[in-house]
């Protein structure tokens, strides 16, 4: 979906401000933001691309009102409560219900390390021979699903050449739907910058998006 | 805390602390989380896995050319050979600068960021003016962080748009040849490795 998440090129959003020596965390609430939200990532119930697709999808003034934790936060709360973990009861008043889930196993302390060490790799074996080579001059179509898609807009009915044949990853598209991994070849793919912003833009900018590669077509 | 509008919407303290106290009382009565769990998490990225693990792989790769040939053919494994590997740095890919071109780093869809590597993303890159403005005018975003680039340097900029993840490996400055892995590591900022900064020797 195109929604407030699809930035790359928009205009209007100010200066970046960075701040000088800028500390992990600005609150306490953002710590148990964090932790929380990767304690329930581990339960296994969801996963990244579902996450992603969440998030995205708060309505664009909400999107754009919030903080990157105040996501995190608004999308775990619509994911517990998708997934039969929490009732909106039980959000409201803050009280525990007597229904207990079943099967999932709180992360432990002790697993921590271990599984932020492993973390979640996404790359997997197919059969299928890849379709594009290095070097190959390709299209990013010009699709626009309703569904979660990492094709960013800007880079939609462009043409850039193939630097790399990456491996074979989980595609997104389907996996944030519970369709399964259905993984793909994946691709990063150059463009120009004044293929992608106009004759009048920075001639010495190279943008490269990765996409998979049910994104592309021949050019 | 600067006056930046990104940073007010930090500032709903109260709001936010509540929630998030009362979601993870909630889960931890209904035994979905452990809170010593979220202790352990909040620990590893605020004191153990942050920039400095990337600053020891580009030092290292600056003074032994087979580690740096290594990072380039296979950056998740030579990352992992310093002992960096897991959540968000599982599909590692380094980008070396050169006098001809610089490389930046971005996710133009979320906040994609080598973790392992470079810990937790700053505000501003998981942030709108960022994310819109580093594909369409790096050059003036650059400016901003204090680069100020030759014109007939070429900039790339690597929108993170799937799972691999990109650490940008800045050139080692002039007048370091005496310097060792350490007192090297020490030069390199965590900006240098998105590329919105450059090493200096610091006078």
């Amino acid at each position: 979906m195109n929604g407030p998440q699809d930035l790359g090129g928009r205009m209007g959003f100010g200066p970046i401000d960075p701040e000088a020596d800028e500390p992990v965390f600005h609150a306490d609430w953002e710590r148990r933001a964090l932790g929380v939200t990767l304690c329930c990532g581990a339960l296994g119930a969801w996963n990244i691309d579902e996450s992603r697709h969440v998030r995205e999808s708060l309505h664009p003034a909400d999107y754009y009102a919030s903080s990157y934790y105040e996501i995190w936060i608004k999308a775990l709360e619509t994911l517990l409560v998708r997934h039969g973990l929490v009732t909106r009861q039980e959000l409201q008043t803050g009280n525990a219900g007597d229904k207990a889930p079943k099967g999932l196993k709180p992360l432990a302390a002790r697993d921590v390390s271990a599984v932020l060490a492993r973390g979640g790799p996404c790359d997997r074996e197919i059969t299928a021979p890849a379709r594009f080579r290095v070097g190959d001059r390709v299209m990013v179509r010009n699709i626009n699903p309703a569904h979660h898609t990492r094709i960013p807009g800007y880079a939609k009915d462009k043409t850039g050449i193939v630097e790399e044949v990456a491996g074979t990853y989980v595609f997104p598209d389907d996996n944030a739907h519970g369709k399964g991994e259905n993984p793909q070849w994946l691709y990063r793919i150059v463009m120009q910058g004044t293929d992608l912003w106009g004759a009048d833009s920075d001639a010495a900018l190279r943008v490269s998006i990765d996409a998979w590669e049910s994104y592309l077509e021949p050019a | 805390m600067t006056n930046s509008r990104d940073h007010e919407h930090d500032n709903n303290l109260d709001e936010m602390t509540a929630r998030v106290r009362a979601l993870e009382t909630l889960l931890s009565e209904k035994g979905l989380i452990d809170p010593a769990a979220i202790d352990a998490i909040v620990d590893t990225y605020e004191n153990k896995v942050g920039p400095r693990n990337g600053a020891s792989v580009v030092a290292r790769a600056w003074c032994d050319p087979q580690f740096a040939d290594w990072l380039r053919k296979d950056a998740t494994q030579a990352i992992a050979s310093l002992g960096f590997t897991g959540r968000q740095g599982e599909h590692m890919r380094a980008v070396f600068n050169t006098p001809e071109v610089h490389n930046m780093v971005v996710c133009t869809l979320c906040s994609c960021y080598p973790w392992t590597v470079l810990g937790l993303p700053p505000v501003w890159y998981k942030s709108p003016p960022y994310r819109s403005r580093a594909v369409m005018d790096p050059r003036s975003v650059l400016e901003e962080f204090g680069v100020k680039l030759s014109q007939d340097v070429n900039i790339r900029v690597w929108d993170s748009t799937a799972e691999l993840r990109y650490l940008v490996v800045p050139m080692r400055p002039d007048g370091t040849d005496d310097m060792n892995e350490t007192q090297l590591s020490a030069l390199i900022t965590r900006d240098s490795m998105i590329g919105t900064g450059v090493v200096e020797l610091q006078q």
